[in-house]
């Protein structure tokens, strides 16, 4: 059984097909890329996954079992994590402070006890100050702890969501676009942090790139998207020559053009 | 022995708070005194509101109306309590005293009850459908109040006893309910409870990804506020001899939001500011009454263009005292 199994999802807005019969699925531990050229319904297909977006048509399957349709904090509580493509950290809160927010699972003291400050409350909340801390040392992220989010530089502030997203212990980690903004080195740190995801935390990743150097290195299978359609779905080889995909990314060759050429 | 140890503390306060009290009564003359209970209650006010305002970001311009549902519900209960309590009890300083906080434990009930209805549906929805509802609903409740007639319509509801409504309300227990209330809401905001409703106010989509359940932690946010409202409304309806439906006017949840905006949206110990500032100006400027909310709207807008972020911004004052402690080893004496 795969991890997460979509089958011919739709999800339309007004007139607009944003995704029109869209399947794949993803193994556990895999590294996944979904690309497609700007406005082929990426975003749309995470927001769909996440929940945040019901489909009309079509079945997602998380661990077998169908997630379509149900609210966004239930699906991350099943274990499903993402990044989004325009930031959205907590910015007045700090770093250490934008991880804990995403530990319900183990900070269960009630509201009540933590009014009271009671033992469970204070256990609880040492249990996650320490994870979160764990987190931010895997991202590299753990001198800025006590740093407000929203003054970190842009590469921080991508792998302070990832690190958030972790902290749900999840399965599978959708990441939209995490080397936006990011310089060479950022870029390739990153494809290291990705591979230490899955190798040492066990996590199967989902990942939305347009920087084709990270797509290419780091993901074994890569499913394309364009105008809400797959085109083409396989190894970074057998997609760098697809005709389909560079026809999609450079625009078809015309008959007129290669009479000229 | 963490148990025995707070109650020692929480003792040691009530001490100090009582001793305070006596101190107060022989110093001040009575105008002071009910301006300085009345401090204490927009304190109450202030830091509830500052809750659900301030802390998770959905606005609420409507907090009279819980107000007045609690200062009704207070005066409605206490009046019906203390025949029974007395009865069984005796009357004298302690039965009072039990009536008096079952009283307000009630009327903070009613008020929580009141919010959870008005917040369920509204907040279900992200915007400032809140504050159009809360606005709403302020009204209503006046409106509702000045025509039940089993609680005096327009003229107001002064109780059974003609002299009015016991004078409950003094110094101490307005202090000791403003201790309870600002630990009680203080420690709600530095928790994770505190922390996913701000995350709520920053980015209600981000938290949601993050599995946080925002609406059931909004209404609860709401009903939290509602209630602190509530049991200000009961310290309120016991210093006077009744509560009449004009005391709960739109001015009043205009008060309200003034005094966090004051202080700084998002922090207590501004709201605590706040609600100091809003009780003394409003006697200061008591001779110019109908011509205050002009005042204050001036205030408002001059605060919005000079600092936006309130005298506090969103810090608490013992950060600040923190932030300056850890600085003074870099002095050359303290390295020495």
């Amino acid at each position: 059984m795969s991890l997460l199994a979509l089958r011919a999802v739709d999800k339309i807005f007004g007139g607009l097909h944003a995704v029109r019969g869209v399947s794949f699925q993803v193994e556990k531990g895999a590294i996944f890329g979904l690309i497609g050229p700007n406005g082929a319904g990426k975003t749309t297909l995470f927001n769909v996954i996440t929940g945040v977006y019901t489909p009309e048509h079509g079945e997602i399957a998380f661990q077998g079992k169908n997630i379509a349709g149900l609210k966004p904090a239930l699906i991350a509580e099943l274990g499903v994590a993402r990044t989004f493509q325009n930031i959205r950290i907590f910015r007045t809160m700090t770093v250490a402070e934008n991880v804990m927010v995403a530990g319900h699972h183990l900070h269960k003291a009630s509201i009540g006890s933590a009014i009271l400050r009671t033992r469970a409350y204070e256990r609880d909340e040492q249990a996650l100050t320490k994870r979160a801390h764990e987190l931010l040392e895997i991202l590299g992220l753990a001198e800025l702890a006590g740093e407000v989010a929203g003054s970190l530089p842009y590469g921080s502030q991508r792998r302070l969501e990832i690190a958030r997203g972790l902290m749900l212990s999840p399965q599978l980690l959708l990441l939209d676009e995490p080397a936006a903004g990011m310089n060479s080195q950022e870029a390739r740190t990153l494809n290291d942090q990705i591979r230490f995801l899955r190798d040492q935390l066990g996590l199967t990743v989902i990942l939305v790139e347009h920087n084709m150097n990270v797509v290419m290195n780091v993901c074994e299978t890569i499913h394309v998207v364009d105008h809400g359609e797959t085109i083409a779905e396989g190894a970074p080889a057998e997609i760098k020559v697809h005709p389909r995909v560079l026809a999609a990314y450079l625009g078809e060759e015309t008959p007129d053009a290669e009479a000229s050429a | 022995m963490r148990a025995a140890v707070r109650v020692a503390i929480a003792g040691a306060v009530l001490l100090a708070i009582y001793a305070l009290r006596l101190g107060v009564e022989a110093a001040f003359t009575e105008y002071v005194q009910r301006i300085i209970l009345l401090a204490g209650i927009n304190v109450i006010l202030a830091v509830g509101l500052n809750l659900i305002n301030g802390t998770t970001g959905q606005f609420s311009i409507g907090h009279a109306g819980f107000m007045a549902v609690g200062a009704y519900g207070a005066a409605f209960v206490g009046v019906k309590l203390a025949g029974p309590v007395h009865g069984a009890l005796g009357s004298g300083a302690f039965s009072d005293a039990i009536v008096f906080n079952l009283a307000l434990l009630a009327g903070a009930l009613f008020a929580g009850v009141s919010g959870l209805i008005v917040g369920m549906p509204s907040l279900r929805l992200r915007g400032d459908y809140l504050a159009v509802v809360t606005l709403g609903f302020g009204e209503i409740i006046r409106i509702l109040f000045n025509n039940a007639a089993f609680l005096g319509s327009a003229t107001g509801y002064f109780g059974d006893d003609p002299s009015g409504l016991p004078a409950y309300t003094n110094f101490f227990w307005v202090f000791a309910w403003v201790s309870a209330v600002v630990v009680g809401i203080h420690n709600l905001t530095f928790s994770q409870t505190g922390r996913s409703l701000t995350a709520i106010r920053e980015d209600e989509i981000a938290a949601e990804a993050m599995a946080t359940p925002s609406t059931r932690l909004k209404v609860t946010a709401f009903a939290i506020s509602a209630a602190t409202a509530g049991i200000a409304g009961g310290l309120f309806a016991h210093m006077q001899a009744g509560v009449r439906p004009e005391d709960f006017r739109f001015e009043k949840s205009i008060d309200m939001i003034v005094m966090i905006i004051v202080g700084g949206l998002g922090s207590i110990s501004g709201a605590i500011l706040g609600g100091i500032f809003v009780a003394v100006s409003l006697e200061l400027m008591r001779d110019l009454q109908q011509y205050r909310l002009v005042l204050y709207a001036l205030l408002l807008i001059v605060i919005m263009i000079v600092r936006p972020q309130g005298l506090l911004g969103t810090r608490e004052l013992h950060h600040l005292l923190r932030r300056k402690k850890t600085a003074q080893p870099a002095t050359p004496t303290e390295s020495a």
